[in-house]
């Protein structure tokens, strides 16, 4: 099994956004960056396929240098090696650009990745290199068994959920619970120092979107307190004032 | 030049969230000073495709071979992109959801587009074409340039107010060349809550935290629903648990959510559960602690034991 897993460095939940150069940047002064929740999920199932089909588990990350401590941590985590391609991850088009020319170039039996970035939300580059490679690409995907060379899905819809039936090769967009999450261990710390990490340079720039500028959403008005001995009161601001029922 | 609109069915109904992106659509067309067509997948009944008329559509595209009943995420994309190409429509129009975000990033793919995802608000085509979307889960807003000759806009729930008129449209089979491959993978079983009110469409939301103590006490929740006609929803501690389903697990790792009413129940109000909820038109939240960070997010605020307000407020709905 030779899995390729896509992550992207995005900042920490936690994170409080501000803007900085006449809103035209988002501020990365202070903001710790992690791997993408969703790409641990991928990663971490990616790590478990190996650990019980055998294979290979190979990082890729479209972006700078500023990404690497992220992708030392996937090797920690249990991936054997790792690609960087060196260019800011501009938007979907050009990110999937780059990683279906790597997937050309190596046959892999699963791409793996998470639902979306939590930085843009886009949710599409798993269609797009699923497109561009003639592969199917489900998302997102709950979870993933291999049974030969077929892959077992539950994928969550509204409401509920469904169960699918596929060949590979497959690109999946994850999320929970399709794995726990890995932590790393010292002795995964340390091989992953030498693992290798090679950092290519882009084919392509084709870019098809373009961010002018940002915004903070507004802060909400002051909260109208109801003491809880006059409850009612709530129901009938919803109704007259507010709205909405 | 047009814009089309993937109108998506429900066993045989437009949803909701799909009026929505028609009436969104019809309004991007007199902007661009064209016309808006809806596309429909799927056997659909008469008076359904009608409705595509009222809310704006001039032209309805009815693909109704039975192979696409199935929501398929790659034939839809397929038959999207075969009528984008027919109609030389460059702006694509739909309302996010499970099927709809897959189709959506599969054409985009099929036809080199440029796709804005959580588009808030219509366009600005004064010079070029910028929308406005949601980014980092509503904790920021971006202001995208669709730079590409063909653009798809998947907008955010409660992004316009869709108004119903009397208009009529023209409805045409569209008979797409389906292909194989985009039936590759097969469905071999489906689990959806059924008679529920589905919670991306949903208007009210009741969502309740791990201030409930235990899954045995989500009755109190779903009267205030039931009551309501409102969808339930979680925070994500509560499906870690297993208390309820992660389809209901709304948050920055779950779904997002933007209803006019949000009332979050025993939920403290973690920055990334916020993220998921901060869009919605009017939060109340109920907690007994007065300090939990939520109430500086919400509009209406109770310091109260959930166990005690939550069936006032259902007697009182009910005696509405």
């Amino acid at each position: 099994m030779k899995i390729l897993v896509c992550v992207t460095s995005v900042p920490d939940t936690i994170t409080k956004i501000t803007l900085t150069d006449n809103n035209t940047k988002l501020n990365k002064a202070g903001v710790q960056f992690i791997t993408g929740p969703y790409d641990d999920y991928a990663l971490s199932r990616a790590v478990e396929l190996k650990e019980q089909l055998g294979g290979t588990v190979t990082v890729l990350n479209v972006g700078e240098s500023d990404a690497d401590p992220v992708i030392r941590k996937c090797l920690a985590i249990g991936a054997d090696d790792a690609i960087r391609v060196n260019a800011e991850p501009t938007d979907a088009y050009f990110v999937a650009e780059q990683i279906a020319a790597i997937a050309k170039e190596n046959s892999y039996d699963l791409i793996l990745m998470g639902r979306e970035s939590i930085d843009y939300n886009g949710g599409q580059v798993h269609g797009i290199v699923g497109e561009m490679l003639g592969l199917p690409s489900i998302s997102p995907v709950m979870k993933l068994a291999i049974d030969g060379s077929t892959a077992k899905i539950t994928r969550e819809i509204e409401g509920g959920h469904e169960e699918l039936e596929a060949g590979l090769p497959l690109v999946l967009g994850c999320q929970e619970p399709i794995a726990e999450w890995k932590i790393p261990n010292m002795r995964g710390i340390m091989s992953a120092r030498t693992k290798p990490l090679k950092v290519v340079e882009p084919t392509g720039k084709d870019t098809l979107t373009h961010i002018a500028n940002y915004e903070l959403p507004p802060a909400r008005g002051a909260c109208k307190m109801i003491p809880a001995s006059e409850a009612e009161t709530l129901i009938k601001l919803l109704r007259t004032e507010a709205k909405v029922i | 030049m047009s814009v089309l609109i993937f109108a998506e069915l429900d066993e045989g109904a437009l949803k909701k969230s799909s009026l929505e992106a028609i009436y969104y659509g019809s309004k991007v067309a007199a902007l661009t000073g064209t016309s808006a067509t809806a596309i429909v997948l799927g056997e659909g009944k008469a008076d359904e495709l009608a409705k595509a008329g009222r809310f704006g559509a001039t032209k309805v595209l009815h693909a109704s071979d039975a192979q696409l009943n199935e929501g398929n995420a790659m034939a839809y994309a397929s038959v999207v992109a075969e009528a984008a190409n027919q109609e030389g429509a460059d702006v694509i129009v739909l309302a996010k959801s499970s099927l709809a975000d897959s189709m959506a990033a599969r054409l985009a793919g099929k036809l080199k587009a440029g796709l804005a995802a959580n588009v808030i608000e219509l366009p600005d085509v004064s010079s070029g074409f910028r929308v406005k979307r949601s980014i980092f889960t509503g904790k920021a807003f971006a202001f995208t340039e669709l730079t590409a000759e063909k653009k798809i806009l998947a907008i955010k729930k409660n992004t316009i107010t869709p108004e119903e008129t009397e208009a009529t449209a023209t409805v045409e089979a569209f008979k797409p060349a389906l292909n194989d491959t985009d039936f590759a993978v097969k469905v071999t079983n489906v689990e959806k809550a059924s008679g529920d009110i589905l919670l991306p469409e949903a208007d009210l939301v009741v969502s309740a935290g791990r201030g409930l103590k235990g899954p045995e006490n989500w009755g109190i929740v779903e009267d205030l629903a039931k009551a309501l006609h409102a969808a339930t929803a979680c925070s994500k501690p509560v499906s870690d648990l297993d208390w309820r389903p992660h389809h209901e697990h709304v948050g920055q790792t779950g779904i997002k959510i933007s209803p006019n009413l949000y009332m979050a129940c025993g939920i403290s109000g973690a920055i990334q559960h916020l993220a998921g909820v901060n869009s919605s038109k009017v939060i109340v939240v109920i907690n007994k602690d007065p300090e939990a960070p939520f109430f500086k997010s919400a509009d209406y605020g109770i310091v109260g034991d959930v166990f005690e307000v939550l069936p006032r407020l259902t007697k009182a709905v009910q005696e509405l």
